[in-house]
């Protein structure tokens, strides 16, 4: 019996999720992923194409109808396998990334993509199960050491893959645990912190050594690690928000989005805050930013029990369906609902804001409407005339993206190049300066965690051929 | 002039090969008349079509005359001088016409004789009249003498022996002469009992040329005829035939393994008769002439050597007998012997043959070439065709054919005609039974036990498998035992271009047979095929056997083996057998140095064991490691193979290989294809012991079977190979090397491939070393686990293709936004050889001689349109809505769209969804009267790119609504197409098919499909001379609905190679002007267009773009019926899903003639006609090197030669040979006029009567009442009857050649013996009803081979026919009332064969694989007697009405054969309603 290309008798299907009026009682993962024989059936969908458009859009390069064709074998030890070669953490992208294979994917066309984010997580969590995931130990160490700075997808997958070849690498964290924004970023209904414990033991068992507290540049000067180390890889991220350059920003109750989400992930880790928590029960929360991580804020906020909660984005809202300008096989513009969109919450588009008003504590922002334009080439926005309005907030959270990075003396202590995004600058993942690399969004620019693991092992393969 | 081709170009003599008409008479009595010159050249004559004429139209490619000393005209000429008969010998020699070298040649040859014991009598300058030859003749005369020897003491025993070594010594003598003129000089003839007369002449040139042939003294009482028709190009006067011995019909295909055996064995001749006397004589096999010349070359060393030449050729060309169960035990023993001795000369082969005992003919093994005769009162005429010499009926005693394999001769001694069985009693003797008994042992094989291989990741990787290959190529073949079947083409990087190390093995492409020799079908005619090799040889090549020289050998019928059989070949060491191990391994460190020091080492090895009698050499590879790497199994296997040649010690050994790099059927076809015995592919059989093991990729399977399927799965590839060159033993294909080397570096060929075509240089062995050290070193050093691999399918950062996800998307969004900007973008992508070097034109960038000009002085895009067509791609590979969207496409654009194979809906014909191209294939689906006369052009295809030599297997579930209807088929029966067009085994044979087709549709042009390989260019010379008006040169990597995988990787080459030297071949014949020249194979932007138009194309085809623009996303999975885009699947559903439109098709063409017109603009010229072979405007890219690139070196290609102006480089002549078929144009008048149609008297150069009458009442769209009857007597030529319309019935009185009712499409055709009483008289030749659609046949006589085959629904009442009847047939009825010959009903998947079982031997003479035998139910019975009484009142048969006179007791006798499947249906929907009986019922 034929057990592959069946999706003209297998309709896609993606897991279900607990309901958004559940959900919000608390902080936990609220997917209820379907079990293996299910998995399989959705695996049994995929063509095996000629062309892997899937693979060509996974940043990472999964072998995914390699992976779907084993799993419908029933061979899931050799599945994970196969995962790990490419993909360091699948227990991460299988819960956080966007899946861009599936965007790409050739049934995503006309029948609706292989759920391949879900078969990969599958994968992984069931090879924890059956305990097929073993530490990866190098066969010897080669004699080199190298530190990395940062704990983030990205530094781990540079740690974990030079580790691999026998290197004696040692991670530098700035928290209080290894993780990162995955850590202290994303909520913990997106991933629950057991997830991240469990890898970073695996590496610990590995032989990865990990330093947190400690703020290089601050704790410990620069030169120090380059004393003891043969190599320096830089992974510390891309964490500097952008202000809402508007009258009253000053006020309290307004934050941004990174602190507002890093102090709930703390709290749930029973960890004591520095500051007062932010916490939108009762309140009237504005949540300038549509993205990704303003639609965090949003759960976080829907979860501390919130009034009301609006969320403004200055760009145009997207096409239900994908947009003529972005035909498969590229990754579809069009409007996505965030799993938080499900839970509440109110969302407008071409919102600019103008002005937040208050004495002292935030009463309320002043919005007006944009228009967007096409002119050669260009989006060109302009202010509608007499379109201000008011929307009441009491907490204001700002999550209008990235924009640059921080560590300004070490980085000026290198003598380090920076592009004009701010990122740094690399030559092959080398800084400017001899031994030093850098990975992640340090380097590129606030990103996808799936191109952050991917970056991390770009990077450990020039600082291995540097070692040599 | 032909030397600066051959020494800049891409042409190579070697390439060139010959088909024929040949024919002898004999009077059986020995009278001697000058009639019978007469009659010889009357036969020549009538076979003129079976030749061919150069450029100026007058020039043939050679004619000659063998008879015998004609010694009373001699007598007239010298006088008393003349010895008497049998003391003198006559030689007729070529000599070269600049006088002082001629007068030197004659000295030599004066000194020779007198050196030896026979005497030089005189001269005799040979009057020839020079006007009656053709001009390129002229220019070519050489002086024309004859020279004759006395006898002198010379025993008579002797004396032909001593002419023999006297030729030899003259030929070597004459070869120390320093001048190029010397090449002129060629001995024709030297013998005491025969003459030859020949030229590059006509037939009709014949007597007004040599003069003596118009003496009445001239008489002789046998003559051979021989009317060549050379693929060679440049055809010379010393290559016509007849030979010596033979004069051949065909071609011998295993001839590069075939002398280089013989030369190995050269050494070791012993021989009673010789003595030591060839000792020394180094041109026995002469060096520089044609195939037929070398077989003449080994006849005559066999023959003087003391064999009789029945027995000679019987070892050379025996008949198959390795699954011949009926034959005779003495019999299959002799062949067993001799094959030990020597291995078959195999291909086509009609050989007529003469000594001064016997006058014949003999076939091959597989009877590819005609040969029919008449046996009369005083003689016996054979020829390739029946009736090419009058007789009257009533001489006549018996007309026949020669089966394949066998033979005819006449006993000129005593004046008797021996047949086939005869024959074989004057040389079968129980002693080669005993001999064999004595000496055939088997190997003792114990069971397997499984060995784990601890270093089995290692050396995967080290031998560079990849993840991809074990899942899609070794699981495959181990759980199916079959090679995996891929779609759409390859679009990978040729090795040479690629960055990545590759394999050796990748370097080769394989050789196929195409149009000068057909290719097997493997699987259907499985009884001539063999893979039965020996270890040991005997002794005694010259003398026969010689009882205490014989030997042991070991018989093999699986020359792939396990790795228990490999360690019972290692563990031989008793007296007969002694074999040692030899690694195949090198210091890689060390590079190129350390392994050529590696290959000598071997070599001094492997002659070390030969000097201490070891006679089994295994060469592995298994004990690498860390320090040993593996030296590449071709390469070791090469330089062994050529050391031992070199060293003339070859013969004492056989070589095995134990490797763990070869793993699929092109590995293994190479190693033995470069001189391997035994291959034991020990690493992908770990593999597979590893894979059960893990139960990855292979479930439910033992070990033991998994591997036992993967061997079968090889050695069915492998068969496969073989047979697409025509060539049916493994035994004769070993050392052959049919390949082609694309991407070594000259030295590399010199030293260890020579013999090999090579077009582009490339690598050394510096580069080859690095690969292997690349992939070793990743195994021992860098632990690297295996690589998943993307040769097959795009993978990321994996072997690059020109199809990324990338090129899709844009192209499909640009095409469909109609956005030029972004198609910009695409084509950048595909032209970018920096970043993907996929194609050698990537190497290649342009070098204007002008200045630019401005866009608006370039000829409009709509000029450029007109030029593109769209591939052959089948309506049954594509959706309807596939099909017709790119039909609608380029009919809107004044261009054209292709059929493919299959067959058009007739509600598209004359429609603006019409294909303008159709195609007719070697399945001939859907090819009737009405589609030939739709067609503005009709393609044959004699290859596809994807898969050439192959044919192919349509599962019944894909046989289904329309698809089925259009190719007449049934629902749900499985279409089988054959390797080979049936009716195209030779190059004479295609000439007749455009013959037919052109009668077919007189207005349409006749195109031909070749795929690229080495040697295309003299094909298509030859097929230019067959008259076609185009001939498309067609890239490897075209696409396919489904081919095995190692066609699609690994044979033919890139279309720049191909149409450089077609393009170069034509100009150099001056046959460039008479056709035009097209080429596809992944063209897919402007550039692509521009470099083919600078290589010589006029015209340019595209496959795979225009189907990606249509909505296809290269899934691959055509094969599957699953293409979820609705292009490439018959599925209802999912061709709902199909979203192409014409417009995004007519913007793709829109875009590419955008940009050629930019690109022309820069280049400076107006139009592309302009560019056409201009060569010179190309330069090889120096920017875009990478380790491997460096050497490559294509002046071959972009080679310009200097040639006069009239040697048009374009096609300009008009629609070649308009004038067919005149015959047919007195039977429309007859038809016009009403008048009786009676009596016409017809010849066998009347051919393909009927068709242009068909065309006609097609086109003119004419309706009878009644049937319109004609009535023929005499012969009918080739394809009588063929295409032949409704309410036509042809009878003929008499009898017919090849191809009758081909294609028949509803017309009626009686053949009626002229003398009632002889049954068992040969009627019609071979092939008869192929294709056949609809209609009614009835013969009272035999046919010949393939009778109704791939037969669509005629119904036939014959009464007896040769092999492979009814083979292919998918609907129809054929009555047979005689003996069905072997391996009857092969593949008939539909349609019934009323056989009458009176024969014992009946039943196991078919072919059961699809069929079965059944008894007559009620239907049946009332059918076939309804038939039988239909055939008694058309042709009076006796044998017919014998059988209705008993018939309660007959019709128990008869046997029905039909498949399974077809009767079930048969059942369902009546048989009436499947086989239209009603339709054509009783002719009038």
């Amino acid at each position: 019996m034929d057990k592959k290309g069946l999706f003209k008798s297998v309709e896609r299907k993606t897991a279900d999720k607990l309901a958004p009026e559940e959900r919000i009682k608390n902080h936990q993962e609220f997917y209820l992923y379907q079990d293996y024989k299910a998995i399989q059936k959705q695996a049994s969908r995929c063509m095996d194409c000629g062309v892997s458009f899937c693979n060509y859009a996974c940043p990472l390069g999964n072998s995914l109808p390699e992976l779907n064709e084993l799993v419908v074998e029933d061979n899931w030890e050799k599945a994970l396998e196969i995962l790990l070669e490419t993909n360091n953490f699948p227990e991460f992208t299988g819960r956080l990334c966007p899946a861009l294979c599936e965007g790409s994917c050739s049934l995503n066309i006309d029948h609706g993509s292989v759920t391949t984010k879900e078969i990969e997580l599958a994968i992984i969590e069931r090879g924890f199960e059956k305990k097929y995931l073993k530490p990866i130990k190098p066969k010897y160490r080669i004699g080199k050491s190298v530190a990395v700075i940062g704990s983030g997808p990205s530094g781990l997958a540079v740690a974990q893959e030079l580790n691999k070849k026998g290197v004696n690498v040692t991670v530098y964290e700035k928290d209080y645990e290894p993780g990162g924004l995955l850590r202290l970023g994303i909520p913990d209904y997106k991933i629950e912190k057991n997830i991240i414990d469990r890898r970073i033991n695996l590496l610990k068992k590995e032989g990865i050594g990990f330093i947190c507290n400690t703020e290089i540049g601050v704790d410990i000067e620069i030169h120090k690690l380059i004393e003891s180390f043969d190599a320096i890889c830089l992974a510390n991220g891309f964490t500097v928000p952008r202000e809402i350059k508007a009258e009253g920003n000053e006020l309290k109750g307004i934050h941004f989005a990174l602190d507002y989400l890093k102090q709930q992930n703390l709290f749930n880790a029973g960890k004591a805050l520095k500051n007062d928590p932010i916490n939108a029960k009762d309140k009237n929360v504005l949540i300038i930013g549509g993205g990704d991580t303003g639609a965090d804020c949003l759960g976080i906020a829907i979860r501390q029990g919130a009034k009301s909660i609006h969320q403004i984005e200055i760009l145009s809202k997207p096409p239900k369906e994908r947009s003529s300008k972005t035909p498969w096989p590229y990754w579809p513009y069009m409007l996505r609902k965030n799993t938080a969109h499900e839970e509440g919450g109110e969302r407008s588009w071409d919102s600019l804001t103008q002005s937040f008003k208050g004495e002292d504590h935030i009463k309320s922002v002043t919005c007006s409407k944009v228009k967007w334009e096409t002119v050669d080439g260009q989006m060109n926005m302009t202010v509608e005339e007499d379109s201000n309005y008011e929307i009441n907030a009491d907490l204001v959270i700002i999550a209008a993206g990235f924009i640059d990075t921080k560590n300004y003396d070490m980085y000026e202590t290198l003598g380090l190049e920076f592009s004009k995004r701010n990122s740094i600058l690399t030559k092959n993942y080398m800084t400017n300066v001899d031994g030093i690399f850098a990975a992640g969004d340090l380097k590129n620019g606030p990103s996808l965690i799936c191109k952050a693991i991917s970056d991390g092992r770009e990077a450990s393969k020039s600082i291995y051929n540097y070692l040599k | 002039m032909r030397k600066q081709f051959i020494e800049h170009g891409a042409y190579k003599p070697e390439y060139e090969s010959d088909n024929c008409g040949v024919g002898f008479i004999v009077d059986k009595n020995g009278r001697k008349s000058h009639k019978m010159i007469d009659d010889g050249l009357s036969m020549l004559n009538n076979m003129a079509h079976r030749g061919a004429v150069g450029y100026d139209d007058q020039t043939g490619d050679g004619a000659g005359l063998k008879f015998q000393i004609p010694h009373d005209f001699f007598k007239i000429e010298l006088g008393e001088a003349l010895p008497s008969e049998g003391d003198y010998a006559v030689g007729m020699i070529f000599l070269p016409l600049t006088p002082d070298i001629r007068f030197e040649c004659m000295a030599t040859i004066e000194r020779v004789i007198n050196e030896s014991k026979l005497e030089f009598l005189q001269w005799r300058n040979v009057p020839i009249n020079t006007t009656a030859a053709g001009s390129y003749a002229r220019s070519t005369l050489p002086e024309i003498h004859q020279l004759f020897i006395k006898r002198n003491k010379v025993p008579k025993n002797d004396f032909e022996k001593e002419l023999f070594l006297l030729r030899k010594k003259i030929d070597n003598a004459i070869l120390k002469i320093d001048s190029e003129y010397i090449e002129n000089f060629y001995i024709c003839s030297l013998s005491s009992y025969s003459i030859i007369y020949k030229g590059l002449l006509l037939a009709k040139q014949m007597k007004a040329f040599f003069l003596d042939l118009q003496s009445t003294a001239f008489k002789t009482a046998y003559i051979v005829v021989h009317q060549r028709y050379s693929t060679n190009t440049s055809p010379s006067w010393k290559l016509a035939h007849p030979f010596k011995y033979i004069a051949h019909n065909g071609e011998i295909n295993t001839i590069k393994g075939n002398i280089q055996k013989f030369e190995s064995k050269k050494e070791n001749l012993v021989s009673k008769v010789f003595g030591d006397e060839l000792i020394g004589i180094n041109n026995i096999i002469e060096k520089n002439v044609s195939d037929s010349a070398n077989l003449d070359n080994i006849v005559e060393l066999f023959t003087i050597g003391g064999r009789s030449i029945l027995h000679s050729l019987a070892m050379l060309i025996p008949q198959p007998w390795e699954n011949a169960e009926h034959l005779d035990e003495n019999v299959i023993d002799f062949y067993k012997y001799h094959s030990n001795l020597i291995e078959p000369w195999d291909g086509p082969a009609t050989i007529i043959f003469s000594d001064n005992q016997y006058i014949g003919t003999k076939l091959d093994r597989n009877g590819l070439r005609p040969a029919r005769y008449y046996v009369t009162k005083n003689k016996v005429i054979l020829a390739s065709e029946a009736g090419v010499v009058e007789v009257n009926d009533d001489q006549v005693l018996s007309r026949g054919k020669i089966k394949p394999g066998e033979f005819l001769a006449v006993d000129l001694e005593n004046g008797s005609l021996l047949l086939h069985d005869a024959i074989l009693q004057t040389f079968v003797t129980p002693d080669y039974t005993q001999l064999i008994k004595d000496n055939e042992l088997k190997m003792k094989i114990s069971d397997e036990k499984i060995e784990e291989d601890q270093t089995i990741n290692q050396k995967q990787v080290s031998f560079g498998y990849t993840r991809e290959e074990l899942k899609r190529v070794i699981a495959v073949m181990a759980n199916e035992g079959k090679e995996p079947i891929l779609s759409m083409g390859t679009d990978t990087p040729l090795a040479v271009l690629s960055e990545e190390p590759k394999l050796l093995f990748d370097y080769f492409k394989q050789l196929f047979a195409q149009v000068t020799n057909p290719a097997i079908d493997p699987i259907r005619e499985k009884n001539v095929m063999s893979l039965r090799t020996t270890i040991g040889n005997f002794k005694g090549l010259l003398d026969g056997k010689v009882k205490d020289q014989e030997s042991k050998f070991l018989a093999f019928e699986h020359p792939i083996v396990n790795n228990q059989e490999l360690k019972s070949i290692k563990a031989l060491m008793d007296s007969d057998f002694r074999s040692i191990t030899i690694p195949m391994v090198f210091d890689s460190d060390l590079m190129g140095s350390g392994l050529e020091k590696g290959l000598e080492l071997i070599c001094q090895r492997v002659e070390k064991a030969i000097e201490n009698d070891f006679n089994i050499i295994i060469l592995s590879d298994k004990m690498i490691d860390k320090f040993r790497s593996p030296i590449p199994s071709l390469l070791a296997l090469a330089a062994v193979n050529t050391h031992l040649l070199n060293k003339k010690i070859k013969t004492k050994v056989d070589l095995v290989l134990e490797t763990g790099e070869a793993r699929d059927p092109m590995h293994i076809a190479l190693l033995f294809g470069y001189g391997a015995t035994i291959v034991n592919p020990y690493l992908a059989l770990n593999t597979i012991d590893s894979l059960v093991k893990d139960s990855l990729y292979i479930k439910e399977l033992t070990a033991k079977d998994a591997k036992t399927n993967y061997i079968k799965a090889l050695e069915k590839g492998l068969l496969k190979i073989l047979s697409k060159m025509g060539i049916s033993t493994l035994n004769s294909y070993i050392g052959a090397q049919l390949f082609e080397i694309i991407g070594l570096d000259q030295a590399i060929v010199k030293a260890y491939f020579s013999g090999t075509s090579h077009t582009i240089t490339g690598i050394n062995l510096d580069i080859i070393a690095k690969e292997v050290y690349i992939r070793h070193e990743n195994a021992f050093f860098k632990d690297e686990k295996i690589k998943k691999g993307s040769e097959l399918h795009y993978k990321k950062d994996g072997i690059k293709h020109l199809f990324t996800p990338e090129v899709i998307g844009k192209l499909q969004n640009s095409c469909r936004t109609n956005n030029y900007h972004e198609y910009k973008e695409y084509s950048d992508m595909i032209n970018d050889s920096k970043k993907s070097l996929i194609t050698l034109r990537g190497l290649l960038c342009f070098n204007s001689d002008r200045k630019p000009i401005p866009i608006e002085s370039v000829e409009p895009i709509e000029n450029i349109l007109k030029k593109f067509v769209t591939g052959a791609m089948s309506f049954g590979s594509l959706s309807k809505e596939a099909h017709e969207n790119l039909a609608l496409a380029m009919n809107s654009i004044g261009a054209s769209s292709n059929s493919g194979e299959g067959g058009e809906d007739k509600d598209r014909y004359y429609t603006n969804k019409k294909s303008k191209i159709k195609q007719i294939a070697a399945g001939r689906f859907g090819v009737s009267i009405e589609y030939l006369n739709d067609a503005e052009e009709i393609q044959i295809k004699v290859s596809q790119g994807a898969k050439p030599g192959e044919g192919g297997h349509l599962p019944g579930k894909k046989v289904v609504g329309k698809v089925a209807e259009i190719r007449h088929a049934i629902e749900n029966l499985p279409l089988i197409s054959p390797p080979p067009h049936h009716d195209i085994y030779s190059i004479e044979d295609l000439e007749q098919l455009i013959y037919d087709l052109k009668a077919s549709n007189p207005k349409a042009r006749i195109s031909v499909k070749l795929v690229s390989r080495a040697g295309i260019g003299t094909i298509a010379a030859g097929v230019v001379k067959g008259h076609a008006d185009m001939i498309l040169v067609s890239g490897h990597d075209g696409g396919t609905g489904a081919a095995p995988m190692t066609s699609i990787k690994n044979a033919g080459v890139p279309w720049e190679i191909g149409l450089s030297e077609t393009h170069q071949t034509l100009l150099m014949n001056n046959l460039r002007k008479k056709v035009s020249l097209q080429v596809d194979g992944q063209m897919r932007t402007g550039r692509d267009v521009l470099i083919a138009t600078l290589l010589g194309a006029e015209e340019y085809g595209f496959a795979t773009a225009p189907l990606v623009v249509s909505g296809c996303i290269m899934m691959r999975k055509c094969h599957t019926n699953k293409c979820p885009v609705g292009v490439a699947t018959q599925d209802p559903e999912l061709r709902k899903y199909f979203k192409g439109k014409p417009e995004h098709v007519v913007n793709y063409f829109t875009f590419i003639a955008k940009e050629i017109r930019e690109y022309l603009a820069n280049l400076g010229y107006m139009s592309l006609d302009e560019l056409v072979g201009r060569s010179d405007l190309l330069k090889r890219k120096d920017s875009i090197n990478h380790w491997k690139t460096k050497n490559i070196d294509l002046s071959q290609i972009l080679f310009k030669p200097k040639l006069p102006k009239s040697f048009g480089s374009k096609h300009v002549e008009a629609k070649a040979l308009d004038n067919v078929a005149t015959l047919d144009d007195q039977l429309i008048d007859l038809l016009k006029t009403d008048q009786l149609k009676e009596q016409i008297k017809v010849t066998n150069t009347n051919r393909s009567i009927g068709t242009k009458l068909s065309s006609y009442i097609i086109k003119n769209k004419i309706k009878f009442d009644e049937q319109q009857v004609f009535n023929f007597k005499g012969t009918a030529g080739q394809s009588f009857g063929a295409f032949l319309t409704s309410s036509i019935v042809f009878k003929m009185f008499g009898d017919a050649n090849d191809y009758v009712a081909k294609g028949l499409s509803g017309g009626q055709i009686i053949i009626k013996h002229p003398n009632n009483e002889k049954e068992t008289d040969i009627l019609v030749g071979n092939t008869t009803l192929y294709g056949a659609i609809k209609g009614k046949l009835f013969i009272n006589g035999q046919a010949g081979e393939r009778f109704a085959v791939r037969n669509s629904g005629a119904i036939s009442v014959v009464e007896g026919v040769g092999n492979h009847g009814c083979e292919y047939m998918t609907n129809g009825i054929v009555v047979v009332l005689g003996d069905v010959g072997d391996n009857f009903a092969a593949g008939m998947t539909g349609g019934i064969a009323y056989v009458l079982n009176k024969n014992p031997l009946t039943e196991s003479k078919i072919n059961k694989d699809t069929v079965s035998v059944k008894g007559l139910n009620s239907v049946d019975e009332s059918i076939l007697k309804e038939l039988l009484e239909e055939h008694v009142a058309l042709t009076d048969s006796l044998k017919a009405k014998s059988i209705l006179e008993e018939w309660n007791y007959y019709s128990n006798l008869f046997v029905k054969v039909s498949s399974d499947g077809y009767d079930a249906i048969a059942e369902d929907q009546g048989l009436e309603n499947l086989v239209d009986l009603q339709g054509v019922k009783k002719i009038g």
